[in-house]
């Protein structure tokens, strides 16, 4: 909503400037996100004042000034005015201001005397048409000031970001009456000059009638209410006076003509739209509020032809839609220079009915605005009434009969109960009874005695938005003024609501992973996707983005890329997010997952190694365990060869399968290094609702203990003893089956089995590698004899010949 | 092979005599050095092969032998060390360590800034009493909208703000949906908060992107009222942003009534008004306000006898200002040298 500050002014009184005006506006109403001022071309002038003046040596009619304009020193100046006076204050524009107009000054010599600037008068500014000399200022501020600080010059639009609920404030009127319950005054629509033809009552019937040579139908009461109009003859269409332009100008509303303004006028002063119809153009002099037909079509005012349906309203004549209730008009019966008489609509039409009409047409208006929104349906015959009387004052012409208003089916104005107890309850402190009467009073509420510490309101008829005892109770708030409220912090109950398993387990995977080294990135869950494969959006952005990830990793991979291209060698990245996996039937299977990509320097290379080692399987193999351990919370983690594909290990938690780590396939440059990838699934995300509508299924509240993830293990009181063993092992057996039987045959001793090394090439036959383990042993009470491990040892050996045919390396 | 105890006695004294002489004569580290590995090391004529022979002697004679060889190696183990540290001590400071070379260093990781917004803002919270609770991405049109009062025809419902989903349901356009799954599961009092990602049909630009975080929180009591919402907010604003003013006024959300805005005293210009600010003094932080009564009850509540507040915030645009960071997009790049900024 744009509001014109001087424009309010008219309707109530006030001292605010602009500024202290948006403070309470936005303490009170709504937030104001801007103040623009009109004369913003009148920044740079300041006020300057004449210190010195003397006649033009080279001239008769110029005088050389010098004039204090705030700078360190004086300027000289050549003025032509003969009413310069020395020790006056004047507008002073220096060197390099442009002025209204597009004048730009420049330092110049006019007949050898050098001008710095220039002292302007009104005209010069924009500021009317008095040239008959320079604009002396009446004013105490200091040379320097800014010349819009001295003088009151030009409006200033205040665009107030109205919320849905307010479609009161969408008018001046509306705001007017807001500023008024704060200054105590009264909102009143100013007379205007020349308003003042008498228009005859409204006739008020349920859905026919006429109004003077137009026959008005009212088929529609349900998208249409109220529907008023009155017949104006004659009029002669124009241009509009300059103060109509200039209020029009100041909410940013370009003048049209002279009726067309008056409809408009209405709409930013009363929140009224109207719409102005050529009489002459109405076929069969008729006007016929109904539904569209089917296949019927109209041309409206920005000349585009559309296609209507019978879930729309329209104001038709005899034949056919002339306009698309309280959307646009139709180009048909448009006012145009050539109109002499002219039929005026005042409607109120439902607000749901024009939303799906604009939605569906695509077509949003100032007009469509307000109707969503709902207006005030008790404020049309005023509404009829001031804009006749505009249209004559501006565009002459007479009445022609009464003004018609079908109006079937009055709305009685809401009435709600109040309880003052209600109200401290909920505010958390009481107002007193007679305060809440005054404060809802001020916004034009009407407030019954209290008895027994209850009232009961009436609504009035511009705030279809309080329907219930707490909007009432919202009204007294922001009247009282939130900051009025204590902010004392009181005493509460702890909530019952136990800490979410997902968020303690996304908490201690995230710490896991930054301590491991990685960044953690952020990253849109929208990817290119296959629709077997994909969730897909019904209306998504873009197509290449039209589906929901499966996998942390088809996104985490492209902030790979990036980085790649930002040339970024080495890439340490992990995310925890939501992946979706299509389901047969509801919403996805949502998935908290943790991700992570590694590529690069395993180290932040460093001097005394030149060549820094890259991050390998191994580095992954390892990042996969320490994530995967942080997962499963002390359950057993488990890293299964995989070899298939890029996949290498899965990753088992408690015997599950729950992720994976994998060799990365990137768009990567040719100096980037392998990239490896890990990603596990945190736990299942349901979406299935809790309960049906209004109803709850209450779960136990109390908190479970933790189980904890540690246990102290007592220190040994007995030494460990080790043996190393050389292993030849086929390439093609698994070393960790080889270890399984380590394990198994060394007993329950074997404290820890750690593989030492493995050996290719010299020594050892072709299709095996030499593996050495070091078995530690440890007796929980007593020191192990040699004898006693070399026997474990032994048999360990036996075990693997017979087992696997692994031999001890000999060589 | 056999062995007396004598015989092995013999040889380590020998030993020992042998390597103290070394040491003696040893001036530098390196040669200390060596007559630790021959000594102390795994290399044959060392202490190593004693060891080996305990086990060859007779039994009665072990803890002599054990005794001994303890006596031998604990003293020359003290002897290298301290001659070690005698010849360091003693000679010229190595010119070769230039110790003004760079460390040797780890990668470091990093929250992501919005997370570490987040963790802040729970914190605080947590200490007021306060829980965390989530819920899905995905989630069912009425947990999203019709719960919460919004109307049918509610434009936020449009094709145009609302990222649907083909086969029914959306991507939920705020972490309200959280408030009804917790009402519907626990009992009063209850005090949560709910961090999560939410989506919009947004383009992505300097300040909008189609999926940011937010973080709810929500009181449920009997008795909960607008000083309790003030006051628990003015107090999270304190300690977030260090004592700062705080204005609260007017706003709308279908789900809560009376609805409220709260604004912090600019930063940058102190309340005196700047272009961040748009010259009002003030930042809008969050909105809140007291739970509409059909929400409590679209939960299965008696609205009567519980009240509630609730307030929803953006961490994604507070790390902005938080940090400085020019542009919202910049969060989602996820470039290392952005990331690399939030390192501990």
């Amino acid at each position: 909503m744009n509001a014109s500050y001087e424009w309010l002014r008219a309707i109530v009184s006030f001292d605010y400037t602009p500024e202290q005006l948006r403070d309470l506006i936005t303490a009170r109403c709504c937030p104001v996100d801007e103040l623009v001022r009109l004369r913003a071309d009148l920044a740079s002038v300041v006020v300057g004042q004449v210190i010195e003046a003397g006649p033009h040596p080279d001239s008769d009619h110029l005088w050389v000034t010098r004039v204090d304009a705030g700078k360190n020193e004086l300027l000289d100046v050549v003025c032509g005015a003969p009413n310069v006076k020395v020790g006056a204050k004047y507008p002073f524009a220096a060197a390099g201001t442009t002025l209204p107009g597009g004048l730009k000054l420049e330092k110049r010599k006019i007949r050898g005397a050098t001008s710095n600037g220039m002292l302007c008068s009104a005209r010069e500014l924009g500021l009317g048409t008095d040239h008959e000399g320079i604009l002396e200022l009446d004013t105490t501020l200091p040379p320097g000031t800014p010349f819009l600080e001295a003088v009151s010059a030009g409006d200033t639009r205040i665009i107030i970001d109205v919320t849905p609920n307010r479609p009161d404030l969408l008018s001046h009127l509306g705001i007017a009456r807001e500023i008024a319950a704060a200054t105590g005054g009264r909102a009143e629509l100013p007379a205007l000059d020349g308003a003042n033809v008498s228009v005859p009552a409204l006739v008020r019937a349920t859905n026919e009638g006429a109004s003077g040579g137009i026959r008005v139908k009212l088929e529609d009461p349900e998208g249409c209410p109220r529907y008023a109009g009155i017949f104006v003859r004659a009029v002669a269409i124009g241009p509009s006076p300059a103060w109509l332009v200039e209020r029009l100008a100041a909410v940013g509303s370009r003048s049209i003509n002279n009726v067309v303004d008056v409809t408009n006028y209405m709409l930013h002063e009363a929140g009224q739209p109207m719409h102005a119809f050529d009489a002459a153009l109405l076929g069969g002099s008729a006007i016929v509020v109904r539904r569209a037909r089917a296949g019927e079509t109209i041309r409206t005012l920005d000349g585009v032809d559309r296609k209507l349906d019978p879930s729309m309203t329209v104001i038709a004549d005899a034949s056919s839609a002339q306009a698309v209730a309280g959307v646009m008009g139709g180009s048909t019966s448009e006012v145009s220079d050539a109109t002499r008489d002219i039929f005026l609509e005042v409607a109120y039409f439902d607000p749901a009915s024009v939303r799906r009409t604009r939605r569906a047409l695509q077509l949003g208006t100032d007009a469509s605005y307000r109707y969503e929104r709902g207006i005030d349906i008790e404020g049309i015959p005023r509404a009829l009434e001031r804009a006749a009387r505009l249209i004559v004052a501006v565009a002459g012409g007479r009445i022609d009969g009464a003004p018609i208003d079908l109006y079937p089916v009055p709305k009685p104005a809401p009435s709600i109960p109040l309880a003052s107890a209600h109200v401290a309850r909920l505010l958390g402190e009481p107002v007193s009874e007679p305060e809440i009467a005054t404060l809802l009073a001020s916004v034009g509420f009407t407030v019954s005695a209290f008895a027994n510490g209850r009232a009961s309101v009436t609504v009035p008829t511009w705030r279809p938005d309080v329907t219930r005892n707490v909007d009432l109770i919202e009204e007294i708030a922001r009247l009282r003024g939130y900051d009025s409220f204590s902010a004392e912090l009181r005493p509460f109950r702890r909530g019952t609501v136990p800490d979410s398993p997902l968020a303690i387990l996304s908490a201690r995977v995230r710490e896991a992973c930054v301590r491991a080294g990685l960044l953690e990135a952020l990253s849109m869950p929208f990817v290119r996707g296959g629709e077997s494969t994909h969730v897909r959006l019904a209306n998504p952005m873009a197509e290449h983005e039209a589906y929901l990830r499966r996998d942390l990793l088809e996104t985490l991979a492209r902030r790979a890329e990036h980085n790649l291209a930002q040339r970024h060698r080495d890439v340490r990245l992990f995310e925890i997010g939501s992946a979706f996996q299509p389901s047969l039937s509801g919403l996805p299977r949502e998935e908290m997952r943790v991700a992570a990509i590694v590529m690069g320097h395993r180290h932040p290379p460093h001097w005394t190694e030149p060549a820094a080692p890259d991050f390998d399987e191994w580095d992954a193999k390892g990042l996969a365990e320490l994530i995967a351990s942080a997962v499963a919370s002390g359950a057993a983690v488990e890293l299964l060869d995989a070899g298939e594909g890029d996949v290498l290990w899965w990753i088992a938690i408690a015997g599950d399968v729950r992720g994976s780590a994998r060799r990365l396939a990137l768009d990567a440059p040719v100096w980037a290094s392998a990239a490896f990838g890990i990603e596990l699934t945190l736990a299942h995300v349901s979406s299935e609702p809790v309960a049906p509508p209004g109803e709850s299924k209450l779960q136990s509240a109390s908190h479970a203990a933790q189980p904890s993830r540690f246990g102290f293990r007592p220190f040994p009181s007995t030494p460990s003893t080790f043996v190393d063993v050389a292993l030849l092992v086929p390439n093609d057996l698994a070393a960790s089956r080889v270890e399984r039987s380590i394990r198994d045959a060394s007993g329950e001793l074997l404290e820890s089995l750690a593989m030492l090394s493995e050996y290719r090439g010299t020594g050892i036959p072709e299709g095996f590698r030499s593996i050495a383990w070091r078995l530690t042993f440890r007796h929980p009470e007593r020191t192990l004899r040699d004898k006693e491990v070399a026997g474990r040892r032994d048999k360990v050996v036996r075990t693997l010949e017979g087992e696997l045919g692994v031999r001890q390396r000999t060589t | 092979m056999s062995t007396s105890l004598d015989d092995l006695r013999t040889g380590l004294e020998e030993l020992r005599r042998a390597n103290l002489e070394a040491l003696a004569k040893a001036r530098s580290v390196d040669e200390v050095e060596q007559t630790r590995i021959a000594t102390l090391g795994r290399a044959r004529g060392g202490l190593n092969d004693y060891k080996a022979h305990i086990t060859a002697l007779p039994p009665a004679d072990r803890p002599a032998f054990g005794a001994l060889f303890n006596t031998v190696k604990q003293e020359l183990e003290q002897a290298i060390a301290s001659r070690h540290a005698e010849l360091s001590a003693s000679a010229p400071a190595p010119a070769a360590v230039d110790l003004s070379m760079p460390a040797r260093r780890q990668w470091r990781g990093a929250r992501h800034p919005v997370t570490i917004v987040l963790a802040e803002i729970e914190a605080i919270f947590r200490d007021l009493g306060f829980t965390v609770a989530t819920g899905p991405e995905a989630e069912h049109e009425w947990y999203n909208f019709g719960a919460l009062n919004f109307p049918p025809d509610h434009p936020a419902m449009d094709m145009h703000d609302t990222l649907y989903l083909e086969r029914g349901g959306l991507l939920r356009t705020h972490t309200s949906p959280v408030q009804i799954r917790t009402l519907q599961s626990y009992p009063p009092p209850i005090r949560i908060i709910a961090p999560g990602n939410v989506f919009r049909r947004d383009f992505f630009d300097a300040s909008h992107a189609p999926m940011f975080a937010q973080i709810e929180g929500m009181a449920v009591d009997e008795g909960v009222s607008f000083v309790d919402l003030k006051a628990t907010l003015a107090n999270f604003a304190n300690r977030f942003f260090g004592e700062t003013k705080t204005r609260f006024r007017p706003s709308f959300f279908p789900f809560t009534e009376p609805s409220a805005e709260m604004d912090v005293a600019c930063r940058i210009c102190n309340g005196t008004g700047c272009a961040t600010c748009k010259q009002t003094g003030w930042v809008e932080i969050l909105g809140c306000g007291m739970m509409h009564p059909s929400v409590l009850e679209a939960a299965g509540l008696d609205a009567q006898r519980y009240t509630g507040w609730a307030f929803g915030m953006g961490p994604g645009r507070m790390a902005l200002q938080r940090f400085g960071i020019p542009d919202i997009r910049i969060e989602y790049d996820s470039d290392i040298s952005f990331l690399e900024q939030f390192a501990q």
